[in-house]
C-alpha cells in the first residue's frame, strides 16, 4: 500500500450528445486498479460498463476526468502517443471481432504488423501464442472454420501479441456456453498468473466475477455503486445493486410473509457446521429457509442462505446475536426483502 | 432468315466483328481501370468522412455526396455529348474507342464510388474497433481492415461495374464511339442490316454472361468467410 495504483480512473464522466439532448452514460467514476489483479466491472445492461472499458483505452474519449496508466495521463497524449499506449493494452470482445479474411496466424500477428514488426517475427510470435491458447493445429484455418470458444482463444492470443500489461475483456464470455465460458476464464487466469498481466473484465454475470476476479466494481445507472474485494462485497453488500447481482435468484421468491428475514453468509469453517440445526435446538424456534446457495469465490467456498426468523422480536434478536457473536457468521437483515 | 444465313453473314464479317469486340473490351476494361483509380479514393473518403465514420467531416461528405449524385443522375448519352470539349482535350478527338474512354470514366466513377461505399459500409464495426484498440492508424485501418475485409463485396461490385460500363460503351456507338455498339448502330440502325445487329447483340450477351460468371467465381473463391 501507499504506492500509486497501476491504473487510476479519475472523476470520469462520459456524455453522449445527440441532436437534441445529452445523455450522461457515466459520471463521477473513481477507481484504482492494482497491477496484476483481475478486476471485475459488473452491472446490468445499460449501466455504462462497456463505455467505461472503452474509456480505459480511450476508444471513447471521456467528457470529463481522465485515466492514468502507470505515469501516463491519457488525456494529455496526442493521437500518435495514444496509439503507442494501445500497444500496451490488449482487448477482447463479446463477438471476437476477428478479421474474417485472414488466417488465424495472420490475425494473431496483426497487432505486431501494426506495431511495425517484420512478418517473420509476427509468425514466430503467433506460433508461441497458439501454443499458449492450445490451438497450434489451427494456424492456417480461417475464423469461419472455428467454434465460438476457439475464436475467443484466437482473440486472446491476438490481444497478447504485443505483450501488453493490461488486458481488457468486454463481455468476453457472454456469447459462449457455460462450459466454454469456464475454459476461457481458466485461460485468462493462467495468463494472469504466468505473465502478471492486469486483467479488467466487464460482465453482467456475477458467476464470472466469482470465478476469477479478486476485486469487483459495481456500476449502476452510470455511477459506481460499490467497489471492493469480491469476498468482502459478497459477505457484506452495502448497496441494493450489489445485492441484486449477488443473489439475483433469491429475489425470485416473492410474497413471503413475516418480517424478520436475514441473509447469513458462511465461509470456510462455518460452512462445515450444522449452523441451522444447532440454532433450532438452541432456541427451540422455527426457522424457514427461503434460499440457499454455495459459491466458489477465488477458490474458497462460501455459502449463503436467506432465512425467515420467528415473528417474536426478542427471540429473533437473540437469534441474530447468537449467529453474529457465537457462531460468528455474517448476518444482514433484509428489510425490503418481502417487498421486492 | 435462316440460322445458316446468320452464320454466313457472321463469317463474312468475322474480322470486323473480332476487331470491334476487341475494341469493346478495350474500352470497357481501360475505362473500368481508370474509373476505379478515381472511385476507390472517392468511395473511401465517403465512408470515412460520414457522420458515423472513422474521421467525420460533415461538409466534405456533403459536398462529395452531392457531386456523386449529380454525376449519377445525368443520362449517359447527354453526358457523352456534353463533355465533348473535355474528351477532345484529353484524347485529342471526340470519336473512336480511345476517345470514348473519357466519358465512360466520367460516367462510371460516381456509380462505382457508390458501389465501393456500400461495400465498405458492410464491414463489421467491431472489427474496426478491434483494430483501433490495437493502435492502428487511419491509413492502416483503411488498407488492412476496411478494404481487405470488404474484398468479396468489392469484387461483386466490380463485376456489376464492368457489365454496366460495357452497356454504356455500346451506347457510345451512337456518336461514333467504336466497338460493338458502333457496329450495331451503323448496320442495324442506318443500313437496316438487322442480322449484323443481332449478331453484335448476341456477342454482347455472351460477354456480359462471361464477365458475370468469372467475377462471381473469383469473388466466391477468395471469400474466406464461409468455407
Amino acid at each position: 500500500m501507499g504506492t500509486t495504483p497501476f491504473i487510476q480512473i479519475k472523476d470520469l464522466q462520459k456524455n453522449f450528445t445527440s441532436q437534441n439532448d445529452t445523455v450522461t452514460a457515466l459520471s463521477g467514476i473513481n477507481l484504482n486498479i492494482d497491477k496484476g489483479t483481475i478486476f471485475g466491472i459488473i452491472g446490468m445492461s445499460g449501466a455504462g460498463k462497456s463505455t467505461l472499458v472503452r474509456c480505459i483505452n480511450f476508444l471513447e474519449r471521456p467528457s470529463k476526468g481522465t485515466i492514468i496508466i502507470g505515469d501516463k495521463d491519457l488525456s494529455l497524449l496526442n493521437d500518435r502517443e495514444l496509439r503507442q499506449v494501445r500497444h500496451d493494452i490488449g482487448m477482447i470482445f463479446q463477438h471476437f471481432n476477428l478479421l474474417m479474411q485472414r488466417t488465424v496466424e495472420d490475425n494473431i500477428s496483426f497487432p505486431l504488423e501494426i506495431a511495425g514488426y517484420s512478418r517473420k517475427e509476427g509468425r514466430k510470435r503467433a506460433r508461441e501464442l497458439l501454443e499458449l491458447v492450445g490451438l497450434s493445429d489451427k494456424r492456417k484455418a480461417y475464423p469461419s472454420q472455428l467454434s465460438g470458444g476457439q475464436k475467443q482463444r484466437v482473440a486472446i492470443a491476438r490481444a497478447l501479441a504485443t505483450n501488453p500489461q493490461i488486458l481488457l475483456c468486454d463481455e468476453a464470455t457472454s456469447a459462449l456456453d457455460p462450459t466454454t465460458t469456464r475454459s476461457i476464464l481458466g485461460l485468462l487466469k493462467d495468463i494472469n498468473r504466468k505473465f502478471g498481466i492486469t486483467i479488467i473484465i466487464i460482465t453482467h454475470e456475477m458467476s464470472v466475477v466469482e470465478e476469477i476476479c479478486s476485486d469487483v466494481a459495481i456500476i449502476d445507472k452510470g455511477v459506481l455503486a460499490e467497489v471492493g474485494k469480491v469476498e468482502d462485497v459478497f459477505r457484506n453488500p452495502k448497496t441494493e445493486a450489489a445485492r441484486k447481482l449477488f443473489y439475483n435468484s433469491a429475489n425470485k421468491i416473492k410474497k413471503m410473509k413475516g418480517k424478520r428475514i436475514v441473509r447469513i453468509v458462511f465461509d470456510g469453517k462455518s460452512s462445515n457446521e450444522p449452523v441451522i440445526a444447532n440454532l433450532v435446538l438452541e432456541f427451540k424456534a422455527q426457522v424457514n429457509i427461503l434460499f440457499a446457495d454455495l459459491k466458489e469465490i477465488n477458490e474458497k467456498s462460501f455459502g449463503h442462505m436467506v432465512v425467515q426468523l420467528p415473528e417474536d422480536k426478542d427471540l429473533s434478536d437473540k437469534i441474530i446475536y447468537y449467529l453474529r457473536n457465537i457462531i460468528k457468521v455474517n448476518v444482514e437483515e433484509l428489510i425490503d426483502y418481502v417487498a421486492s | 432468315m435462316l440460322p445458316a444465313d446468320l452464320i454466313n453473314i457472321m463469317l463474312d464479317n468475322m474480322s470486323m466483328l473480332i476487331k470491334e469486340t476487341g475494341n469493346t473490351l478495350y474500352m470497357t476494361l481501360v475505362s473500368t481501370f481508370f474509373a476505379y483509380m478515381l472511385a476507390l479514393p472517392l468511395g473511401v473518403v465517403l465512408v470515412v468522412t460520414r457522420e458515423d465514420g472513422l474521421y467525420p467531416l460533415k461538409s466534405l461528405y456533403r459536398l462529395l455526396d452531392v457531386i456523386v449524385n449529380i454525376g449519377r443522375s445525368v443520362p449517359f448519352l447527354i453526358l457523352l455529348v456534353a463533355i465533348q470539349p473535355l474528351t477532345v482535350l484529353i484524347a485529342g478527338k471526340s470519336y473512336g474507342s480511345t476517345a470514348t474512354i473519357v466519358p465512360l470514366v466520367v460516367a462510371a466513377t460516381p456509380f462505382i464510388a457508390r458501389l465501393i461505399e456500400s461495400s465498405l459500409q458492410e464491414v463489421d464495426h467491431g472489427v474496426i474497433e478491434a483494430a483501433e484498440s490495437m493502435g492502428a492508424s487511419l491509413p492502416t485501418i483503411i488498407f488492412k481492415v476496411l478494404i481487405p475485409e470488404a474484398k468479396t463485396s468489392l469484387m461483386v461490385g466490380c463485376t456489376i461495374a464492368i457489365g454496366t460500363i460495357l452497356s454504356y460503351s455500346a451506347m457510345a456507338g451512337f456518336v461514333g464511339g467504336g466497338g460493338l455498339g458502333d457496329v450495331a448502330v451503323r448496320y442495324g440502325y442506318y443500313r437496316y442490316e438487322g442480322e449484323i445487329m443481332l449478331i453484335t447483340v448476341a456477342i454482347m450477351i455472351i460477354l456480359v454472361q462471361l464477365i458475370q460468371y468469372m467475377g462471381m467465381r473469383i469473388a466466391r473463391k477468395t471469400d474466406k468467410r464461409a468455407i
